[in-house]
């Protein structure tokens, strides 16, 4: 298999999941598009080629374990979950509805395949620092990732994980940062090229790569949106030492992105398509399946 | 007479001998929680979490999802304030096999002032659902208590304190989850009380005798989950009833005993501990008296306001 059809499946898969995340919020009336299309990308090479996972055994306990830090884009990772076969798409539709597996935010008491629940923003990385030294030591062999958002990165509960992660010599957990430059709301851009969006980049012309690296990390810096940089940095973590650097891959992304009327655009963090813009999303996604 | 944070360390370092699962995470209070002896005889269990107590809290959930049974070691006000919210999502909302060891609740806690006091925690602790809340008496119930937590799965509250007061039980003490415990029979009143406060209320309830006003004392050390129906039955005989804490008046034990009696059986019930006020450094003889929790304390104002009642 040459590298463009390779990843020619995996943008199939990103599309469809970004039509899912879309249509699904529409269809309950309430829930985030912007973070789950920023990480879209990212969730589908993680589940599809990086981890090792058994969806029809998703207590099998070797597998790779992933946490959705930023609980709230649990949409999409209920789509990418349900495109892999943890659960029917057709489930989806129940999201937020009550009575559902899939609430809000992400609650592992309720929906099998989840590591932990999350939501209260800045925990993740915890548990999966947890996670990682858990497995060291019971000499497990599974492999950890955690996806952090740039915005609960202003939470210092993840700094105290940042700083303790390296002490530990965890190089079996990997952290991603889904940095779309964009939040809730957030503050106004103050001048050209302070964000990627409509508003500020909360970590302009903040160097979190050597940050990161001072305190400890292995820093990967990639597109967020690229297959084939994505696939290759997450193949690299899975093959650091189990005792060594933790990897922080920096994946710049876009939130939004995908759809010409989300991209950049900070008022999408949490909002409902109307029926013309799921018409437009059909058609800029290629999604064939028939108008409702 | 030992201190509850020494019986938690010398039970855990006891009990860690045969059972491989427990460790222990330290928020760098090791040298006061005394989980600086669980360091010495167990090193490769002991994981030092660093000033990160929100951090420790992800961390040991994590673990316990891999069979370990995390054992946490902080101050009281750090688990229940700073760390909140990871032991209300973490913990609580997903039923996480911690432990939350809670040192240096209360006023007792070596001239720190109100900054390390906790007086609330009782309140937002048993305010959580699913979350086991435990407050010992004496180094007998608290190793007894440890035991029971380390076998039970789920999360546990227990709440220690950094000096002891004095003892009620034995090495023979046997732990019944929810159940109160009788320190004395007594006919004219009932004294309820949590924690070692309950040893300074069986010492004031002696020390009434003497004036002829005989009180019962019932102790409460599991306060989530209770027994509610023999919390009640306790109460049937009496009609008024003193409740005792080492805590804010307002959500513990005092809250917990009027909730249930006036939806079930309404009397008075009459609640000392800290009136909507923070504490201070001082010694704790100071403080328990300044606070009225002192034996002395208890007696003096249980008297007068029987004479009222």
């Amino acid at each position: 298999m040459n590298a463009d059809s390779n990843y020619s499946e995996l943008e199939e898969l990103s599309r469809r999941g970004r039509w899912l995340v879309l249509s699904t919020v529409a269809g309950s009336g309430a829930g985030h598009v912007g973070g789950p299309m920023s990480a879209m990308d990212v969730l589908i090479s993680l589940f599809f080629r990086g981890m090792d996972i058994k969806p029809e055994e998703p207590g099998w306990p070797d597998r790779d374990r992933f946490v959705l830090s930023k609980g709230h884009s649990a949409i999409g990772l209920y789509t990418v979950m349900a495109l892999r076969g943890f659960f029917p798409v057709e489930e989806l539709k129940t999201f937020d509805k009550g009575n559902s597996r899939l609430q809000g935010h992400p609650d592992v008491t309720k929906l099998p395949g989840l590591e932990t629940s999350t939501g209260s923003l800045g925990m993740g990385l915890s548990v999966g620092l947890g996670f990682a030294l858990g497995a060291q030591r019971k000499q497990q062999r599974f492999h950890t990732f955690v996806m952090v958002g740039d915005g609960e990165l202003q939470e210092g509960m993840v700094w105290e994980a940042l700083h303790v992660a390296p002490r530990y010599q965890l190089g079996n957990l990997t952290a991603i940062l889904d940095w779309n430059g964009l939040q809730q709301f957030g503050w106004l851009k103050q001048q050209d090229g302070d964000g990627r969006g409509d508003r500020r980049d909360p970590w302009n012309n903040v160097d979190l790569a050597a940050i990161f690296a001072d305190l400890g990390w292995r820093v990967v810096q990639i597109d967020g949106h690229r297959f084939d940089e994505i696939i290759p940095a997450i193949q690299e973590s899975k093959a650091q030492p189990p005792v060594g650097c933790p990897t922080m891959i920096l994946a710049r992304t876009l939130k939004g992105k995908g759809l010409s009327f989300t991209e950049g655009k900070f008022e999408w963090h949490s909002k409902v398509a109307n029926s013309t813009e799921l018409d437009l999303a059909r058609r800029e996604l290629q999604i064939v399946e028939a108008a409702k | 007479m030992k201190a509850l944070r020494d019986a938690w360390a010398d039970t855990l370092v006891s009990l860690a001998k045969e059972d491989q699962r427990i460790v222990v995470l330290d928020g760098d209070l090791a040298n006061s929680t005394k989980a600086d002896k669980f360091a010495a005889a167990h090193p490769d269990r002991f994981l030092e979490m660093g000033i990160a107590e929100q951090n420790m809290v992800g961390v040991a959930v994590g673990m316990a999802t891999l069979g370990f049974v995390p054992w946490l070691s902080s101050f009281t006000v750090f688990f229940t304030h700073r760390a909140v919210d990871p032991i209300r999502m973490l913990v609580a909302q997903t039923n996480a096999n911690v432990k939350i060891g809670a040192a240096y609740s209360g006023l007792m806690t070596g001239f720190t002032g109100k900054t390390h006091q906790d007086v609330e925690d009782l309140a937002i602790m048993r305010a959580m659902p699913g979350m086991t809340v435990l407050a010992p008496a004496d180094q007998y119930e608290c190793a007894a208590m440890i035991k029971w937590a380390n076998d039970y799965h789920g999360p546990v509250y227990l709440r220690l304190t950094r000096d002891a007061s004095g003892e009620v039980f034995g090495t023979d003490y046997q732990f019944a989850i929810g159940e109160p415990r009788w320190l004395r029979q007594g006919e004219h009143a009932l004294l309820i009380s949590t924690g070692p406060q309950s040893v300074r209320c069986l010492e004031a309830a002696n020390e009434l005798a003497k004036q002829q006003i005989d009180l019962g004392v019932l102790h409460i050390p599991s306060i989530k989950p209770l027994n509610e129906s023999a919390l009640l039955d306790a109460c049937s005989a009496y009609d008024l009833i003193f409740t005792v804490e080492e805590h804010s008046i307002f959500g513990g034990l005092g809250g917990l005993v009027a909730e249930l009696l006036s939806a079930n059986a309404p009397r008075r019930v009459i609640r000392y501990g800290l009136e909507d006020k923070w504490g201070e450094s001082a010694p704790n003889n100071f403080l328990l008296d300044k606070y009225g929790l002192s034996a002395l304390q208890v007696s003096q104002r249980i008297a007068a306001d029987f004479k009222r009642k």
